[in-house]
């Protein structure tokens, strides 16, 4: 069959083929996606290796996943629609929540304020200015009751973007679903607890690698034993992307920290199979369609075969690389805002036809602010669009066999796996950072992707073509400061309405722990119950572990 | 002085991580033939403002996207004169809405390019506005 392909593609260069390209040329010398690979014109079977279809592809809901983690994926249920959001004080952010789930999102994701997501208190000086701005701000249980009021943890599922003190908001979640009367072994959600891709990306880190890596497997451990449906950890992919990577490198920095992770758990003492199954991860999505879905399947992919190869892991489950999408943030232009929606739409398909298991779609206003209310409404009705109008969702991975699609698949494969091989001669993705390789490797691609914005390589419409003269967007969410004065206020009540001695011998018992090789999360669960605040929390573990110093590369 | 190179200090103040386009701008500004120094992540103005004088920059550049630019901003230029240096050029970079500009540029803060600005444009504003 193949040589009959071969020769009849012959044919067609020389006889179809030429005469079309001498009398009109393409638009390009060269065609290229974000991840570097070039794009044949056609491509065949000869591009695919159709005979490894049980190995490469199987089926879904089996190794290696390619087609899918669960055997009917949207058939079954669609994807859980969680849009991202925070901002100002718990009662506002709950307000917001409330309205999200009666407009029938179907799950929480909180957005917190930088000050908390870096470990300090509203009324630390260097909040000033912070307090609320792009996430709720979180001091204590106090806000944590207020942020879940009339909201029951046994009937939704929660994702927390938290990191460095990611221990201390997982703690808070506990008491008040314990106050609620839910247990901890009930509880849904995930928290991102991703400390790797802070360094190389994101920023929001405070102590040491070795310090925060002890962190995130304690609470590995902790989950293991107590929140068997919890995830604990979004291994995230998004904000390397969103810091200027290509998709392939996406895939490979992801993976490479979630080696990390997976190596420091087991060399803790865990059995891979006890923890891998609540590993989840996170990646972006952004414009080129079929680079994404191909991004997509080929993660899940190799991951697969990390997981069994390398980890020697057992069960099916742990091989399973389950996800949630974000539409690409870097994508949005300030121009012409309404267009945005068109980008998200794009991004939504790439990650449903991706088999995502959850998406937040941005607003179309999020190059300028915060979005309103009414544009996280078109966000969300784009998702539901996709899932009820558009027809994808009626057969599982409906792309499955296009030559184009599987190509791009095994390249991106490909590409992820010659980095994670480099990564590991590195030492692996710890010290990769610490060198600066994975940041400097980001920073390239985001600097070549500028050039070629400015050299008009690559069109972004309303950007560097089709662009219009408009006047100042209108409408914009703003915090003012008002927001912080309260905050700061509030908090000031709390501490006084404390007992300051239990206050303060579940901060020691703390600190005797940190110094231990105790588990860190029994305690930091009764020093959150006891109404410390996040900032004196980690304050205590600032005290033990030191803090991380970045290295700067240009 | 003719021969000096045009020093660019490159500062991320407040708490957010975003430095994608500080990096960017950062290398944009040095292939024009600046030299360019970074101050890396959540810096205050106290620091922003003596690592300025320490190292004789003529711009501070000052990226941020947390939303507290109303609030650090003019600090920055506040220190700058208070120490004597409001000869240095002090531009701003990222989210920041239209409406705050006129609030900014009272405040000592002379460009402001969002999202979307070519390169090229910062290089040419600070290039018109630092005299060799």
């Amino acid at each position: 069959m193949s040589n009959k392909i071969v020769d009849k593609q012959k044919e067609w260069v020389d006889n179809t083929l030429s005469k079309t390209l001498e009398r009109y040329g393409e638009r390009k010398d060269n065609f290229e996606n974000s991840s570097d690979i070039n794009l044949n014109r056609v491509y065949t079977p000869l591009d695919t290796n159709s005979d490894d279809y049980v190995s490469k592809l199987g089926f879904p809901g089996e190794y290696p996943f390619t087609r899918g983690v669960q055997p009917t994926m949207y058939r079954g249920r669609l994807w859980t629609m969680r849009q991202y959001s925070g901002f100002a004080t718990a009662k506002e952010s709950n307000e917001r929540y409330k309205f999200l789930l009666s407009q029938g999102q179907t799950g929480i994701s909180i957005a917190f304020d930088l000050p908390t997501q870096i470990g300090y208190d509203s009324d630390d000086s260097i909040a000033e200015g912070e307090v609320g701005k792009v996430g709720v701000a979180i001091d204590s249980l106090h806000d944590m009751e207020v942020l879940f009021d009339g909201i029951p943890l046994d009937k939704i599922s929660t994702s927390m973007t938290i990191n460095a003190p990611a221990a201390v908001l997982l703690a808070m979640y506990i008491v008040v679903a314990e106050k609620q009367g839910v247990s901890m072994d009930k509880l849904k959600g995930t928290i991102q607890n991703d400390i790797l891709k802070e360094y190389a990306a994101r920023g929001t880190y405070i102590f040491p690698p070795q310090q925060s890596m002890r962190l995130i497997t304690d609470i590995f451990e902790f989950a293991s034993k107590n929140m068997p449906s919890f995830n604990t950890i979004s291994i995230s992919g998004y904000h390397i992307r969103e810091a200027g990577s290509t998709a392939a490198q996406e895939v490979a920095f992801t993976l490479a920290n979630g080696i990390a992770y997976v190596e420091a758990a087991i060399s803790s003492g865990l059995d891979v199979d006890k923890f891998a199954g609540r590993l989840s991860f996170f990646f972006n999505a952004h414009n080129d369609l079929f680079e994404e879905i191909a991004k997509f399947r080929a993660a899940r992919r190799l991951w697969a075969k990390i997981m069994k190869e390398r980890f020697n892991a057992k069960s099916q489950r742990s091989m399973m690389l389950r996800f949630h999408t974000q539409t690409g943030g870097s994508t949005l232009t300030a121009q012409q805002p309404d267009n945005n929606i068109a980008r998200v739409t794009i991004q939504t398909l790439a990650a449903v036809l991706g088999g995502t298991q959850s998406l937040h779609t941005n607003s179309k206003d999020e190059a300028l602010a915060l979005p309103t209310t009414e544009s996280v409404q078109i966000a969300l009705r784009t998702q539901q669009i996709v899932a009820h109008e558009s027809g994808i969702c009626d057969t599982v991975d409906p792309l499955a066999g296009s030559y184009y699609v599987e190509s791009l698949t095994d390249k991106i494969e490909e590409i992820a796996n010659e980095y994670i091989n480099k990564i590991d001669k590195l030492g692996g993705a710890v010290k990769a950072i610490e060198s600066g390789y994975i940041q400097k490797e980001i920073a390239d691609s985001a600097y070549k992707f500028q050039k070629e914005v400015e050299s008009n390589e690559c069109i972004v419409v309303g950007v560097n073509k089709f662009q219009v003269e408009e006047p100042p967007v209108e409408g914009l969410l703003t915090i003012d400061l008002e927001t912080e004065r309260q905050q700061v206020k509030s908090l000031k009540e709390h501490k006084s309405s404390r007992d300051d001695v239990e206050v303060k011998k579940a901060l020691d018992s703390l600190k005797a722990s940190a110094e231990s090789n105790d588990n860190l999360m029994p305690v930091i669960i009764d020093a959150v119950r006891k109404y410390a605040t996040l900032g004196e929390i980690c304050n205590v573990l600032r005290d033990v572990f030191g803090e991380y110093k970045s290295v700067e590369i240009l | 002085m003719t021969d000096r190179k045009i020093r660019v200090l490159i500062a991320k103040p407040g708490l957010d991580g975003h430095d994608r386009g500080a990096k960017i701008i950062a290398r944009s500004l040095r292939d024009a033939g600046m030299e360019v120094i970074y101050t890396g992540l959540r810096r205050t103005p106290e620091q922003i403002v003596n690592a300025a004088i320490q190292e004789d920059v003529d711009v501070v550049a000052v990226s941020i996207l947390s939303g507290a630019h109303n609030h650090l901003l003019p600090k920055i230029s506040n220190l700058l004169k208070e120490n004597g240096a409001d000869d240095i050029l002090v531009t701003a970079g990222g989210v920041i809405p239209e409406k705050d500009f006129k609030h900014l540029e009272e405040n000592g803060v002379q460009g402001i390019f969002t999202p979307g600005t070519p390169t090229s444009e910062v290089v040419d504003f600070i290039k018109s506005h630092v005299e060799h």
